[in-house]
């Protein structure tokens, strides 16, 4: 391996010296780092896409007084994912994103879409609904199929964020490569995504480091991490380290699998390292205690399930799905997981989950015959 | 016995595959291949076929004295809404392979002799090839208020076609859930794999049905369906069962009906695991030749 401390250090230097102080380059403003607040969006998951409206006005209205710069609200799956592959939404997106936009005073709300589920039109829809960032999500080998949605929203005066999903699977030339396809099609940011939390530190700079080489003089680079191996905070620092200025979290971890950065947590360690967030670290603890643990249906845990998720590097909103599918065939949703790592899934195809359990039972079948 | 005689307009992967299986035909021959690159490996392959190729485009076929009865046209949407209306003043009916949907929809064992007598025809998308089909057996059982399909296709079958018009396919397609599926309201996602070695083509079908629908019924005609698409795609399964989950919240009060399957390719051109594209160009070939069959004085 090559010294990837020295390397870090380096990148460090150059980024103190660079962000925070190129106000035409970021849209928003003079701050180190540029926080977005996934709880509403990537939470549903977790939340089993059941918020209610007074639920989402009372979170955003914390985040928001907090000082969190952007907040971001949808279905888990993105704009459209309220189906039977990803589970119906109690409320409308749609009705969440106005919400949204109506409650916040500060806070810049942004939406989720990905190609294949969702449609240009959702994206209309959410712009007219108060939505002002379009986070344009794809697997991270087929940033391609974006291109007519980033020009869509750029036509519309939407600030634009790229999402490259999954990225422990694929090395950082690959990742940097599938960045320039977002940022010539006309997105503002690009987001290393560790949707399977599986992304082990230094796997995060290297990934970071190549895109931002690729692409930071141009644009911003962020990152998304999950907590399936514990390591949410230290990816996400080491990320800024690399060069992320713009990064992802949920407070109290309200996320997909074991959850994402808790959002809180990142800016406590922020406020020890001297970056500026433009977050009161007292108000979003306390935002945290009294808002969001009340909407959650039970704490993210770093359990057997989990934990199968960042080993494997499975997709983290495969969580609820493999549970369901466990429960309804009798199987053992660990198992599941690991299948669903080995056949290589990709997010999106929790419809295979239930093939596999029924597989899975089968040879539970079988075994119990022979014995 | 007569042969109608046909021109593919478009020498990529799907319109290869597609000269493969109308080489086979009994009512369709194969003459001409039209392209517009004279490095189309597409065009070299036609020529090794005996079928007229050029890369001087469609212009320079309806230019010749002899016309095609029947053009495939597999280029891209774009194309074919330029030159459908050429074909028809040429009169010549057309098979069209690209979400351009002009002509009415045709799913083979659906619909396949519906429009036989159109000078258009639109095949929908791979996707919706693969999965309407489902949705109608489980609509002539039972009345579906939703259908839901998630296609599951390799990425490198994915054409840049696909790539840069994913929303066609996704409005496409739940367009023929309805329209032919018989679902009263209809959605279609598509995920785009990168696994190596490449996934074989999976398709998954949920349809919300009333909880008193006859489940016999349903099942017996989803097998029933499976065995009518094999008929044109052999390598086209079922996985597992159908299942059905009882009513609930997460079903929104229904009956979930869930239908996997798997389409493995013929294999002609492109490999087996191409299975979105090989049930294209069956699909298509099976509509050519219902057409063929209804033009041929002696019925074919």
């Amino acid at each position: 391996m090559t010294d990837i401390n020295t390397d870090i250090n380096t990148l460090a230097r150059t980024w103190s010296g660079t962000h925070g102080s190129d106000t035409e380059r970021s849209p928003w403003g003079r701050l180190d780092l540029r926080l977005t607040d996934t709880c509403l969006r990537d939470g549903s998951h977790h939340k089993r896409h059941q918020f209610t409206a007074t639920e989402c006005r009372d979170i955003v209205a914390a985040l928001d007084a907090s000082g969190v710069p952007v907040i971001e609200v949808t279905h888990g799956d993105g704009l459209g994912g309220s189906s039977f592959n990803y589970g119906f939404s109690k409320t409308w997106e749609q009705e969440l994103i106005k919400i949204a936009a109506e409650t916040a005073q500060r806070a810049k709300i942004a939406f989720l879409m990905l190609p294949g589920v969702g449609t240009k039109d959702d994206i209309r829809a959410a712009q007219d609904n108060g939505g002002q960032i379009c986070r344009i999500a794809t697997h991270c080998t087929e940033a391609d199929t974006s291109i007519q949605h980033f020009g869509l929203a750029r036509e519309l005066g939407l600030e634009t964020v790229g999402f490259l999903m999954m990225s422990h699977t694929q090395p950082p030339e690959v990742l940097a490569k599938q960045a320039r396809i977002m940022v010539d099609a006309g997105c503002q940011c690009v987001y290393v995504v560790d949707s399977a939390g599986a992304l082990i530190m230094e796997q995060t700079a290297d990934r970071v480091a190549a895109v931002v080489a690729e692409i930071g003089s141009q644009t911003d680079v962020g990152f998304h991490g999950h907590e399936n191996l514990g390591l949410g905070v230290a990816n996400t620092v080491i990320a800024a380290r690399a060069g992320a200025t713009q990064i992802d979290g949920s407070v109290r971890r309200f996320g997909a699998g074991a959850g994402n950065t808790p959002l809180e947590a990142f800016v406590g360690v922020c406020d020890k390292l001297g970056w500026t967030t433009g977050i009161d670290f007292l108000k979003i603890v306390d935002a945290s205690e009294d808002v969001i643990k009340p909407a959650m249906p039970e704490e993210c845990q770093l359990d057997r399930m989990t934990l199968m998720m960042g080993y494997a590097g499975v997709y983290s909103s495969f969580l609820k799905h493999a549970g369901n599918a466990a429960d309804r065939y009798g199987v053992s949703g660990a198992q599941i997981l690991l299948e669903a790592g080995r056949r290589k899934l990709i997010g999106g195809q929790e419809d295979q989950l239930i093939d596999i359990a029924l597989q899975l039972k089968a040879e539970q079948e079988k075994e119990a015959a022979n014995s | 016995m007569s042969k109608l005689s046909a021109a593919i307009v478009g020498p990529g992967n799907i319109g290869t595959d597609l000269m493969y299986k109308l080489l086979r035909s009994e009512v369709i021959e194969p003459r001409w291949m039209i392209g517009v690159d004279p490095a189309s490996e597409g065009l070299r392959l036609a020529r090794d076929q005996g079928l007229v190729s050029t890369h001087e485009g469609v212009d320079w076929l309806l230019k010749q004295d002899e016309l095609p009865d029947l053009i495939f046209e597999a280029t891209s949407a774009y194309v074919h809404r330029e030159y459908a209306p050429r074909y028809e003043e040429a009169g010549i009916r057309a098979v069209d392979l690209t979400p351009a949907a002009i002509g009415p929809a045709v799913i083979p064992p659906v619909n396949g002799e519906e429009h036989v007598g159109a000078m258009n025809v639109n095949m929908i998308t791979c996707g919706g090839q693969a999965t309407i089909p489902m949705v109608a057996a489980v609509s002539r059982a039972a009345a579906v208020s939703y259908a839901e399909i998630v296609a599951s296709v390799s990425s490198v079958s994915a054409g840049p076609g696909t790539r840069a018009n994913i929303d066609e396919f996704t409005r496409t397609t739940s367009r023929g859930v309805t329209e032919i599926g018989g679902a009263a309201e209809g959605k279609a996602i598509i995920i785009l794999n990168p696994a190596e070695p490449p996934m074989i083509m999976r398709d998954t079908i949920f349809c919300a049905v009333s909880p008193e629908a006859d489940r016999d019924a349903i099942v017996t005609s989803v097998v029933a369906m499976e065995k009518a698409v094999q008929e044109y795609v052999p390598g086209y399964r079922l996985l597992q069962e159908p299942q059905l989950d009882e009513p609930s919240e997460a079903t929104r009060g229904q009956l979930k009906v869930s239908i996997f399957v798997e389409v493995e390719g013929a294999g002609d051109y492109l490999p087996p695991y191409s299975g979105n594209l090989d049930i294209m160009t069956a699909a298509a070939t099976q509509v050519g030749e219902n057409i063929a069959r209804s033009l041929l004085p002696s019925g074919g």
